[in-house]
């Protein structure tokens, strides 16, 4: 039972990045109609907004100090950061430990800015033209964006820790009366993902502009002979969903240290998500990421290994291809949308 | 001649003299001048040109006529290494089994992939395609490592059988790839003043293959066969509605182009048996891709020039230094020469990745036939009108 849990657990963490980027994905598709690669680009930007943030947290200034010695006799050089020296130690290094979380205010403005330019830049020249070359386009684009990244940042993961407070482990299952130890941060990362998720269907539902935007996902044209600058709002929906994703990278960090292709290796299987859970269905996408993450927990424990070898590594693969062949819709998706 | 029309025929004349003399066009620059970095001319590079030739003419056959968009097509290449270096250890280390071999398998493997993601179009076969390399990859990775050890790549070993060759030489090495005893590594030196040209027994053997499957795809675009192709192409919906079944042409599309991966693969293994997984991962998927679209898709030569490029620049392109740069530009003032290189630097070197994701994005948007097109684009400049050959740059997807 303990087993049970805990692989739920895992899939749920694993579940809410899958779903938070699929989100995205199905943001862009269902209102833009753009099959966009660069998605997981997107994703890796935003784990480098939280690196960045904590590369200028940590910026120091170096003093000596002269009542100290190192071990060869010199003076000793300490190096304070200079939020230190603002704030006090005390504030400061409090500062300094919650700089992925205080990332996620930098990343917002930030990811909303490369999806408008983005969008007006490249993509909005893409929309009359076939699927195969906006992934083509999307693609180099992202091939693009990781270069760049790897420039400014070099090759190697970059180790970005999450809050002292936040960094251990609890035991969830006391309440209950089992033994159920798992990591905070991916507890929080469960429910932030909930909770982005939960904001972009209430944006979407209850606000006058999401109205709109659902209106237009529905029947572009129409909107539009209304008089509606539908445009303009698919725009701000492109900077929504790359903020979306950004803000995933943000908080994945402290789980994954952030390297430049990490965006590739979720990109593959964000894609087999949102195809899982039908194209241009949100809720489609929010449901198989969450479904296939707990499928790909549960396949990775013993008795599923050892019944299937390997099946852990390829059981969301499995799970798409089958679907794709029995369900080409996906599990949500809405009639008509990319079918055949 | 063999059956083409004039274009045809000088096109394929193009590529067999391009290829054959391939070790005096790559080799322009003396040895031991300063531009001898740019030259290409040495077997290991040319070999890598002729196979990734194959490689993108076969993907063409598929994207270039059908419209699909496959982004699992290193997977055959690497069922095809996978199958040749099983050969080599069991039977002999003759290429010849080893290349039909990998063909074959390559073949039954396109056959069964493309049987079931065929059933879709558009970017579903593309995601179908994706998911069965990245099934493939991680089996090959994991589970399958009695057959494919696993992260370590298959290797030739001392005990292996070789039922027809021999287990081990004379003085106890391993024996090279051969065919019918002319060794695959085997070169000719043949210095012509400061020149040093190259001519290596595996590169020719990769040349003859390549022009053989160039003139098996000029065929196949000029046939009935290929214009079915390009039907379900153009309109795939108002050919089901005249009651032909399209899906075996495709099939049989999708089964030439992984046979031709598939051999691109056998043969990269005889030049060096050995053989990994990661050449089936999906960004060795997308390189191809990079390379059908970068050179022109549809068009005959256009995948050729495509992987040569690709592969020049990846070698060439990549070992430009800082230090090259200083001393290219040291005819500028001092401070506007550091400028210049510091500004020139992201792009070379380790960093070419980033210029060819950014040629790959320029020639999607501006140029979507390619370089073929942007070469019938001067030619028509040159020649004071409009570009004559529009329909073969077209790119539609099959939807």
């Amino acid at each position: 039972m303990d087993a049970f849990l805990l692989q739920i657990l895992n899939g749920l963490d694993k579940g809410s990045a899958y779903a938070l980027i699929a989100l995205g994905l199905t943001l862009i598709f269902g209102t833009l109609g753009v099959v966009n690669f660069a998605h997981g680009a997107l994703f890796m930007i935003g784990a480098f907004c939280a690196v960045t943030v904590q590369k200028f947290l940590t910026l120091s200034v170096e003093t000596i100090d002269p009542e100290k010695t190192d071990f060869l006799g010199n003076p000793l050089k300490v190096k304070t950061p200079y939020v230190e020296n603002w704030f006090g130690p005390d504030i400061g290094n409090a500062i300094i430990d919650w700089s992925v979380p205080l990332a996620i205010l930098f990343a917002i403005p930030i990811m909303i800015a490369v999806g408008f330019i983005m969008e007006r830049g490249l993509i909005k020249h893409f929309y009359k033209r076939p699927h195969a070359d906006q992934i083509l386009v999307t693609f180099g684009l992202a091939i693009v964006l990781q270069e760049v990244i790897k420039y400014f940042y070099g090759a190697n993961p970059i180790p970005t820790p999450a809050p002292e407070a936040l960094n251990g482990v609890a035991n969830l299952g006391a309440i209950v009366g089992l033994d159920l130890i798992y990591p905070v941060w991916r507890i929080v990362y469960f429910c932030f993902a909930c909770l982005i998720i939960s904001g972009v269907f209430a944006f979407l539902q209850f606000t006058t502009f999401g109205m709109v935007v659902r209106a237009g996902m529905a029947d572009r044209e129409t909107v539009g002979l209304l008089g509606i600058n539908i445009d303009r709002r698919f725009t701000i929906m492109f900077g929504i969903a790359a903020a979306v994703a950004g803000l995933a990278g943000v908080m994945y960090t402290p789980i994954n240290s952030p390297n430049y292709h990490m965006g590739m290796d979720f990109l593959v299987l964000s894609f087999v998500v949102v195809v899982v859970g039908g194209m241009g269905s949100l809720p489609g996408a929010v449901l198989a990421g969450f479904l296939l993450g707990i499928l790909e927990s549960f396949a990775s424990m013993e008795w599923a290994i050892n019944l299937i070898p390997g099946i852990n590594q390829i059981i969301i693969y499995l799970v798409a291809i089958i679907i794709l062949l029995v369900r080409p819709r996906g599990l949500m998706g809405r009639k008509g949308v990319m079918e055949d | 001649m063999f059956g083409l029309n004039k274009k045809d025929t000088s096109l394929l004349l193009i590529v067999i003299v391009l290829t054959l003399f391939a070790p005096f066009i790559l080799n322009p620059f003396p040895t031991g001048s300063g531009l001898a970095q740019f030259n290409a001319g040495y077997p290991d590079l040319m070999q890598r040109f002729a196979i990734f030739g194959i490689f993108a003419v076969g993907f063409n056959i598929l994207f270039g006529l059908t419209g699909y968009l496959s982004f699992g097509h290193a997977a055959f290449l690497g069922v095809g290494s996978y199958s040749a270096v099983w050969m080599f250890k069991l039977l002999s280390m003759n290429v010849l089994p080893a290349i039909i071999l990998s063909v074959i398998i390559a073949g039954l493997f396109a056959l069964v992939i493309g049987y079931i993601s065929l059933r879709r179009s558009g970017i579903y076969f593309s995601i179908l395609t994706l998911a069965f390399a990245q099934m493939s990859f991680s089996l090959a990775y994991s589970v399958l490592t009695p057959i494919t050890n696993g992260e370590t790549g298959l290797q030739l070993t001392l005990d292996d059988p070789r039922v027809l060759g021999v287990t081990s030489t004379a003085d106890g090495s391993i024996p090279v790839t051969n065919l019918f005893g002319i060794e695959m590594r085997s070169t000719y030196n043949l210095a012509v003043g400061p020149w040093d040209f190259q001519f290596n027994m595996g590169y020719y053997l990769c040349a003859l293959v390549l022009i053989a499957a160039f003139y098996l795809s000029i065929r196949i675009f000029r046939s009935p066969f290929g214009m079915m192709l390009r039907a379900v192409k153009s309109n795939q919906q108002r050919m089901n509605y005249t009651g032909l079944n399209s899906k075996p042409y495709t099939l049989a599309a999708f089964v030439i182009s992984g046979m031709y991966a598939g051999l691109a693969g056998g043969l990269m293994a005889s030049m060096d048996p050995l053989a990994g997984a990661e050449r089936m991962q999906w960004t060795a998927s997308g390189e191809v891709v990079l390379m059908t679209i970068l050179g022109g898709a549809g068009t005959l030569i256009g995948p050729v020039l495509g992987a040569g490029f690709i592969k020049y620049f990846e070698n060439i392109f990549s070992k430009i230094n800082d230090n090259i740069l200083h001393s290219w530009f040291s005819f500028m003032p001092d401070g506007l020469e550091d400028f210049v290189v510091f500004l020139v630097h992201p792009f070379i070197g380790k960093g070419w990745h980033l210029t060819l994701g950014i040629l790959f994005m320029l020639v999607v948007v501006f140029l979507p036939g390619g370089l073929v097109e942007g070469g019938q684009r001067i030619a028509g400049w040159v020649r004071g009108k409009k570009k004559p050959d529009a329909h073969q740059s077209e790119t539609n997807p099959a939807e």
